[in-house]
């Protein structure tokens, strides 16, 4: 026990979670509803921090060593638990949990899963490489559009489509950065708020080919293997293999030698410069994988609604995807994932309040500047 | 080995340099002094690559350098030490270290760190700790470290003693030799011209983006003119 207590110190700022969590839900749901559910993320913290130290391990292995016949078994389950625990039964819940739920939760799940893809991508870009990018969406939208457009016209399947969502995003992306990226300071927010925007017009305008504000509908449904995946459920489960390829493809590519320049680039860049590298190529890299990315969400999200329209890809998406960031804290994996769960799910929960959610948001990034500055798990102060 | 011809540069309307010429030979130490905002930071920037010329040509063992991109400099082996050190703060000394060596295949990366620890034992001693939490003489320390990580031909350093106590910047300046007579070529920026010209071979007085005099070092220390501008004699 004396090891979750210390635990608890050196993770103090996980238990702020719970608390935002309420403050963040205050306005919408009233206090007393706020503090239940800010003590049940509580203690959902409690238990992951118990997962992490090995209490719980060392718990079972004093329950189990009691009796010989059990030692076997026991010492079995403490090496499962003990393996990378916290991330396996993570997954195994993830995987479970949906089936005791409606098709709802599920939808709620699903979008929760897109968002921290999203998120995720944007992180490489205002994260690691340190641009501020306010037009993410067009690339999401343009990933949507692709598979939308060649699927109902051209008849292309699924995984082509995302294949191809995924190249004209991130040649979207390279065509803008090769022109913008040698600028220095805020032009690239300048002009990523503008392309923001100029899409969504285009998509409204372009009727022949986008359908305009109509959209497109009856986009085909992925299939794997001839089975058609529909049901909330499918989806459910493509989205989280992709969770977890991105999660893992982040992991790598933050750890290794161009996440590191990244990060030099985020501290100083004249300095990165100074020391050989290639600042203009890594942010270039940084902005297009991001916008890959978004890409390929975008062609999940055409296929799963089956329709895409403009409404769908405005700057409150955008900002959304940044608040998800920066509230999670920029730069660390968990931190985003907590960040895109927190600002999906919230709003969910308390659908009837949703006109107030953008002063909920403005609220808490306000108070997140203040108090936080590096987000909830920023990576920002090391120790 | 490194030949500044003419050089002129400006940010936007205003001019910060105008016909410069800069000449180091290979194994010398050079100084370039000069009061604040003279246009020495910008003469380093100009040779590293970050900002570009209006006019002149630099070049580097006979081949001209100005126009290409900054990595591709570094990795021709010139190397500089910005002004106010400019470590990354919220990296390991080891990381810093690393980043020094970005150009470099990795496969000597323990022999380039031995050797600059071999140079600043303190930094050894704390290569776990972070950049930021280091005192200014040790920041400044590993800030050469880190150029030395990439093996440059040629060293340029920024003003090394800004902000540092008198004691320190003994020290550096020690180091700063002993580098020279390992057989490395340095380009020395600074406002403190005494501390500079009793290091250096030869120097450059730099005012308002022009050189306004030049010559051996031991030359420049008695001449009346540096004395009364720089020397505060
Ligand atoms: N990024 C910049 N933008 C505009 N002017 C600059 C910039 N950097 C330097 N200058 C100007 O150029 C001149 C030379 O500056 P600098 O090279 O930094 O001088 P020094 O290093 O000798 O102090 C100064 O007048 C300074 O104000
Ligand atoms: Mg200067």
């Amino acid at each position: 026990m004396s090891s979750l207590r210390q635990a608890i110190k050196r993770h103090g700022s996980f238990f702020l979670v719970p608390l935002w969590a309420g403050i963040l839900c205050a306005p919408f749901t009233g206090i007393a509803a706020a503090t239940r559910i800010a003590l049940v993320l509580a203690a959902g913290v409690l238990l992951a921090a118990a997962l992490r130290t090995g209490t719980i391990t060392r718990l079972a292995h004093t329950l189990f060593s009691g009796s010989a016949r059990m030692q076997g078994a026991g010492r079995r389950l403490v090496a499962l638990l003990a393996a990378p625990p916290s991330a396996f039964l993570f997954l195994a819940a993830l995987c479970v949990i949906p089936l005791f739920q409606n098709d709802y939760y599920r939808d709620v799940l699903t979008l929760t899963g897109m968002y921290v893809v999203l998120a995720l991508g944007l992180n490489l870009v205002v994260g690691q490489a340190g641009l501020l990018n306010l037009g993410y969406v067009a690339f999401y939208a343009v990933g949507a559009y692709t598979y939308a457009i060649s699927s109902t016209r051209f008849g292309l399947p699924f995984w082509p489509g995302m294949a191809a969502g995924a190249a004209v995003a991130a040649l979207a992306a390279l065509l803008i950065g090769l022109s913008t990226l040698k600028l220095r300071g805020d032009y690239f927010a300048i002009v990523t708020l503008g392309l923001g925007e100029i899409t969504r017009i285009v998509l409204n305008n372009w009727d022949s080919v986008t359908g305009g504000p109509n959209g497109i509908s009856r986009i085909p449904r992925p299939s794997l293997a001839g089975y058609v995946l529909k049901t909330p459920l499918d989806f459910y489960y493509l989205i989280l293999l992709m969770v977890v390829i991105t999660v893992f493809a982040m992991r790598r590519i933050i750890a290794s030698r161009i996440g590191r320049a990244w990060i030099a680039i985020r501290e100083d860049e004249v300095a990165a410069e100074a020391m050989g590298i290639n600042t203009f190529k890594l942010k270039l890299l940084a902005f297009v994988i991001a916008s890959a990315l978004a890409g390929c969400v975008g062609v999940f999200f055409a296929a799963k609604m089956a329709f895409v329209s403009p409404e769908s890809f405005t700057f409150f998406e955008s900002v959304l995807i940044l608040c998800m960031v920066v509230l999670g804290g920029m730069g660390s994996i968990p931190g985003i994932i907590l960040g895109a769960v927190l600002l999906v799910m919230l709003p969910e929960i308390f659908r009837d309040f949703q006109d107030y959610r953008m002063i909920g948001f403005g609220i808490a990034l306000v108070l997140m500047m203040i108090f936080r500055p590096q987000g909830l798990m920023g990576a920002g102060k090391r120790q | 080995m490194l030949k500044l011809t003419n050089i002129a540069v400006s940010y936007g309307m205003i001019s910060a340099l105008k016909d410069v010429s800069i000449t180091v030979g290979q194994g010398e130490i050079v100084a370039l002094i000069g009061a604040n905002g003279a246009g020495k930071s910008t003469t380093l920037m100009s040779i590293s690559g970050v900002t570009d010329l209006v006019a002149g040509t630099i070049s580097y063992r006979e081949r001209v350098i100005s126009g290409l991109p900054p990595h591709i400099i570094v990795s021709q082996g010139i190397s500089q030490v910005p002004e106010g050190r400019r470590i990354f703060p919220r990296m390991t000394v080891l990381e810093n270290l690393e980043m020094g060596a970005f150009l470099g295949n990795g496969k000597d990366l323990q022999i380039d760190l031995d050797r600059v620890f071999g140079l600043f034992p303190v930094l050894a001693e704390r290569r776990r700790q972070l950049g930021g939490t280091l005192s200014g003489g040790e920041q400044q320390m590993l800030a050469i470290a880190r150029a030395l990580m990439s093996r440059p031909a040629l060293l340029l350093l920024d003003e090394p003693s800004l902000g540092l106590a008198p004691i320190i910047v003994s020290r550096i300046f020690k180091i700063i030799e002993e580098i020279n007579q390992q057989g490395m070529t340095v380009l020395l920026v600074e406002q403190n011209a005494k501390a500079a010209l009793r290091l250096a071979h030869r120097g450059y007085v730099m005012e308002t983006g022009r050189i306004v005099l030049e010559g051996r070092a031991v030359d420049l220390e008695s001449d009346p003119a540096i004395k009364k501008a720089y020397l505060g004699e």
